[in-house]
């Protein structure tokens, strides 16, 4: 293979700067004095200051919150098993279907599933709120889990859980002394990804959420309409620092993870 | 109790038990993905009305016994004598194309570029592709809206170098449409294809190389076919869910970009009209059903 060249830096240079202009100067903006998003009129917080002032805001972020804490903990419960069911299960009746369900939310079209959840909440006569936009929350996000769990489960070898279970442990216990170490940063992998993925919701949260239950994506998106604002950019500068965060603690996890299992 | 009787009752429990384990999971998403569909299904062939909730019941209990069946096509009718919704469907339909050919070529690149890197830079470069991944795509897509806009960062800046002397109308075009798409799904296109470049053999290349030929002809003839799977994944991960996109068209889009995410949205919440909203995405679904099978079946392929 030719060796690195002016080609591949000049793509790396220009990729990342097309990824990565756009959200710098956004972060760049929220900083700005002046209300105009495009002129630069100084070094600024007051923005932030703004965004503790609105009480809509923190409200929406409030319930963000909790659906997020709440989905991506379900998510992660479910997901893990499904994972489990794909990789160590075998074949059995309707694996096919199964496989099909776990596959299809991740590249379906959010506008189907939101609309689709929304008219099965309403046939059955479930209110709509914070419950209905966890449970939608939790079905998305617990598919991405369980495609994490499955590519850790099938990249490691199962001798010693074959082993554990033929010297007589239960396959609960199994599950809890070995194959749960092994895969416990895929776990948290898992819920920092639902986590994140319900933070970022606003199709399928638009429709299955009802009155007082508007998350901080639906927030954004209503002020968006109304225009660019500094406000939003403080609050967008906020959001990307915590997920910056999240993923740079879950690389570090898996960093530590793979230390250890050489 | 003889011993085969026990190992028989305990290979029972373990059956049972693994039965309730695959069942939790099962259910949940029978539940919560699938069972939705069938009434998407049933309220397609209801009539919209004015009352809560805004449709005419499928089944109608009248002094008979059965109920009667209302079922009416008129919602899929409509769909078929409006050019608007056809439209619609071949505007997403072009719409995603282009920009999963865009998004393939300029990932390609990237993802390439990525696998080729020295070692020690690749942690690095693979966390700057997976760090806009996470990030909030109604951020990402907002972003964007004040560097296009007329009187945005980009006009601006062109302006500022003298390359142009009035504004580029680019917001509210198809332009700012396939810029938004291209822009928030190049992570999807990316890690697929990195991670199929990277595992790939090197002596393949190298023999290629060693039997004489060109480097473009070795990139054309070995590295495109051998990562083909990736190509694949990346492919169905940018193209179904772009078809049925609204944030981007919506924000970015002007009146004039048709999508039938946008479509559905605007039945849904500004029309009311729900039977109609429900065939859309009826129709919207039966279309993408094949590629939603193809991208499973290339996925199971790679877990295995």
């Amino acid at each position: 293979m030719k060796k690195f060249g002016n080609f591949n830096i000049a793509a790396l240079v220009i990729g990342f700067s097309f990824l990565y202009i756009p959200i710098i100067l956004l972060i760049l903006f929220s900083f700005n004095e002046s209300r105009l998003v495009t002129v630069w009129g100084g070094f600024s917080t007051k923005w932030y200051g703004e965004l503790m002032q609105n009480q809509g805001i923190k409200d929406a972020a409030w319930v963000t919150i909790k659906v997020a804490f709440i989905s991506s903990t379900m998510a992660t419960i479910l997901g893990t098993i499904a994972g489990l069911v794909m990789t160590r299960f075998g074949s059995f009746r309707g694996r096919t279907l199964f496989s099909g369900m776990i596959y299809a939310p991740m590249v379906m079209p959010e506008v189907i599933i939101g609309l689709s959840t929304l008219l099965m909440f309403v046939a059955l006569a479930v209110d709509r709120g914070v419950f209905t936009v966890t449970l939608a929350h939790i079905t998305f996000s617990m598919c991405y889990v369980a495609v994490v769990i499955q590519s850790r489960m099938s990249s490691y070898d199962d001798s010693i859980t074959e082993a554990a279970l033929d010297l007589g442990c239960t396959p609960f216990k199994t599950f809890m002394l070995i194959t749960l170490p092994i895969i416990l940063p895929a776990v948290i992998a898992g819920w920092l990804l639902s986590f994140t993925l319900s933070l970022d919701d606003l199709v399928i949260a638009s429709f299955t959420s009802g009155p007082g239950s508007t998350t901080l994506p639906m927030k954004i998106y209503s002020m968006v309409r109304l225009g660019v604002t500094p406000e939003i950019n403080a609050v967008s500068t906020i959001l990307v620092g915590l997920v910056t965060l999240g993923v740079i603690a879950a690389s570090i996890i898996g960093r530590k993870q793979k230390q250890q299992t050489i | 109790m003889s011993s085969n009787q026990r190992t028989q009752s305990l290979l029972k429990s373990i059956f049972n038990g693994r039965r309730a384990i695959i069942a939790i999971p099962y259910l949940w998403l029978l539940m919560f993905f699938m069972l939705p569909f069938i009434f998407v299904l049933k309220i397609s062939l209801a009539e919209p009305i004015m009352a809560i909730p805004p449709y005419t019941a499928l089944l109608e209990w009248g002094d008979s016994l059965l109920p009667s069946i209302r079922a009416s096509l008129e919602s899929y009718l409509f769909l078929f004598s409006d050019s608007l919704y056809i439209k619609a469907y071949l505007s997403s339909l072009k719409i995603a194309i282009i920009s999963t050919i865009l998004t393939l070529i300029i990932g390609y690149s990237i993802a390439y570029s990525v696998a080729k890197a020295p070692t020690r830079w690749r942690g690095i470069l693979l966390m700057l592709v997976i760090l806009p991944f996470w990030t909030s795509f109604l951020i990402r897509v907002y972003a964007w809206i004040g560097i296009l806009k007329t009187e945005g960062l980009l006009n601006l800046a062109l302006m500022s170098i003298g390359i142009i002397d009035k504004p580029l109308i680019i917001m509210n075009t198809d332009l700012a449409v396939y810029i938004g798409i291209v822009y928030s799904y190049l992570p999807f296109m990316i890690l697929p294809l990195y991670a199929n470049l990277e595992k790939m053999d090197i002596s393949l290349l190298e023999a290629a190389a060693d039997l004489g030929c060109r480097p473009f002809k070795t990139f054309w003839t070995v590295t495109i076919p051998l990562s083909m799977p990736g190509i694949l994944a990346g492919c169905f991960l940018v193209f179904i869910p772009v078809m049925g996109e609204f944030v981007i068209p919506d924000l970015l889009g002007g009146t004039k970009t048709l999508m039938i995410g946008k479509v559905l949205w605007t039945e849904f919440f500004y029309n009311r009209d729900w039977p109609v909203a429900s065939a859309v995405a009826i129709i919207l679904l039966a279309l993408l059903v094949i590629p939603i099978m193809l991208y499973q079946k290339s996925q199971e392929k790679a877990i295995s």
